[in-house]
């Protein structure tokens, strides 16, 4: 049976004519990215999750600087170490607020509101995406501020001879090393669409597979010739202590296109597809 | 305005929504009636582009959903009240709906007032909401845009008797004032007090539909009198159709007609009114029996 039903003459004649006339209006300017860019940014935000995760970016640079000051030796007083200091904390709490700005649609459901105010699923993606990399991109110009300030304070204490020395280009590379992990962070957060999956996924990523693969290049020869064009840990690892030659720069990008590029099509396709519940 | 043509789900081998076809139109409350798990839900879920179709369209004011440039201010949607990020307060949830609209945050305020959440409420997390909080949380995302349509699963859920009232009253202004609005319910009542027409949903199936007097009224007119078989009579000798059932008489007579017949021939009437939209209720109790996991036949078992 496949019964159609169509309501009467009546209010179809309703229809043609609206009697109150004001109803039939035109249609609405469609939305500018940047709104969505702007809306995503104030979710990553507006929660206390999403706020103490950003607050702890401060927090965590304050505390590095302590401990810098208090035990570090006169040698790492520089101002390098306290700008850098926070790269390891950073590798952490970055691909977090990456994961959780996808994953809090589903987990919490806001995507039910987010994706009926915004049908196109990629473009709310992709203002999440930019929003994740402004945040970074943010975090880090913050952690270099407060490194600043951590060795003001740090080289008054320790009354070492102030220089305010510092590689732009070894910084430069840590950042894109850690818009990386960031990105990783975002991916897996797209490809799981759960909190727990995609953050359990991230530190498999980050801490076991270097573990593995390590061990596997020293076992066999053939993956230690291989790894840095297929391991992006690995070659953005890298980019922490040297400058990458030509191939080295190829290797990097080999390496992001396995790890961030494949999963990130295949996430995109898979949310396309999928209902939101 | 909402066209549904021929929409088909299917999870495997289950179809959860099978060839539905249907219009809610404007200046009018369509009710969409059908028992839990009968396919409303999953159905008002393709329409507003969350779960996309096996086969069938669904068009809001002659666009699909997705083609909608600002959806919000064009259709109000509501499908889950407490689908909302629980750390979030009331009045943020609403300001971010505002903003992607691109809407003054002047319109978080007023439909706030509208809604008759306080501001105090307003700042509370909607964790700590009640279930009618959220509801009423939900119907100002929904209007806050201004939209032509709303489309609504289950908005009268946990709101109280004073709450379903008021939301009648918006729902029928605001269909009065020309806007489409499409609700669905599985309390037959509570379609029946608010929806001019009806379309009722059952295991995926559209079984019924059309304006709620062709579903619920013009099922004649039931008298009672001492003597029904005599009332038969004498209905039967005016002209009009007469059955005796449980001691009264059905007539396919108006209650006017059939009471002036009744007084004409001496009767005198000890009950008299529209009977029963038996139709629509013996088949949406049908529906429901069909799905319903605690069967009253334990008796039988019981016998045995």
């Amino acid at each position: 049976m496949s019964t159609t039903i169509h309501t009467p003459a009546r209010s179809a004649g309703d229809t043609a004519a609206p009697a109150a006339g004001a109803r039939r209006r035109s249609a609405p300017a469609p939305i500018p990215f940047s709104r969505i860019v702007g809306v995503e940014l104030q979710k990553m935000f507006d929660t206390r999750a999403g706020f103490w995760l950003c607050a702890s970016i401060a927090i965590v640079a304050v505390l590095a600087q302590v401990a810098i000051t208090a035990f570090g030796p006169d040698s790492m007083i520089t101002f390098e170490t306290y700008a850098t200091a926070m790269g390891a904390p950073l590798q952490i709490i970055l691909p977090l607020i990456a994961i959780l700005s996808v994953t809090s649609e589903w987990s919490q459901r806001s995507g039910l509101a987010t994706f009926t105010l915004v049908p196109s699923r990629g473009k709310v993606i992709a203002a999440k995406g930019v929003d994740a990399l402004l945040v970074g991109i943010a975090a880090s110009a913050l952690a270099i501020g407060i490194g600043a300030l951590g060795y003001l304070v740090g080289s008054t204490i320790t009354g070492v001879e102030r220089s305010w020395e510092l590689s732009v280009t070894s910084t430069l590379l840590t950042i894109l090393a850690l818009m990386l992990s960031l990105s990783m962070g975002f991916v897996l957060g797209l490809l799981f669409r759960s909190s727990p999956g995609a953050i359990v996924g991230y530190f498999v990523y980050a801490m076991l597979l270097p573990a593995l693969f390590g061990t596997l290049a020293g076992f066999q020869q053939w993956f230690a010739d291989l790894q840095p064009w297929v391991d992006l840990n690995y070659s953005a690892t890298m980019l922490y202590d040297n400058v990458p030659d030509t191939e080295g720069w190829l290797q990097l990008a080999t390496s992001a296109g396995i790890w961030l590029g494949i999963p990130l099509l295949v996430g995109a396709w898979l949310l396309r597809r999928s209902e939101i519940k | 305005m909402i066209t549904i043509d021929s929409l088909t789900k299917r999870y495997g081998d289950v179809t959860a929504v099978d060839a539905v076809s249907f219009t809610a139109a404007p200046g009018r409350v369509t009710g969409f009636l059908g028992p839990n798990g009968a396919g409303k839900s999953t159905t008002m879920r393709i329409v507003t582009g969350l779960t996309p179709a096996t086969a069938g369209t669904a068009r809001v004011l002659g666009r699909d959903f997705a083609d909608l440039p600002n959806p919000g201010r064009e259709v109000g949607v509501l499908l889950d009240a407490s689908a909302q990020h629980a750390g979030r307060t009331g009045r943020e949830i609403l300001r971010i709906a505002a903003r992607t609209m691109g809407l003054p945050t002047a319109r978080v305020d007023a439909m706030l007032e509208l809604v008759s959440l306080t501001p105090g409420e307003a700042d509370r997390r909607v964790r700590d909401y009640s279930l009618g909080m959220r509801q009423r949380l939900g119907i100002a995302a929904a209007l806050i845009g201004d939209p032509e349509v709303l489309i609504l699963d289950e908005p009268a859920n946990g709101l109280d008797p004073a709450g379903i009232r008021w939301m009648r009253d918006l729902l029928r202004g605001f269909a009065d004032n020309g806007g489409t609005v499409l609700l669905s319910s599985h309390l037959l009542h509570e379609i029946e007090a608010i929806a001019d027409d009806i379309v009722v949903i059952g295991n995926g199936r559209i079984v019924a539909g059309g304006t709620k007097d062709e579903l619920l009224g013009g099922r004649g007119t039931l008298v009672r009198a001492d003597d029904p078989a005599g009332l038969a009579a004498a209905l039967e000798r005016a002209g009009l159709s007469a059955t005796v059932a449980d001691g009264a008489v059905l007539t396919e007579a108006d209650p006017a007609t059939a009471g002036r017949t009744a007084y004409a021939a001496g009767f005198a009437v000890t009950e008299l009114r529209a009977a029963d939209g038996g139709g629509l209720e013996e088949m949406f109790l049908e529906l429901t029996a069909a799905s319903q996991r605690d069967h009253l036949h334990g008796t039988e078992g019981n016998a045995a």
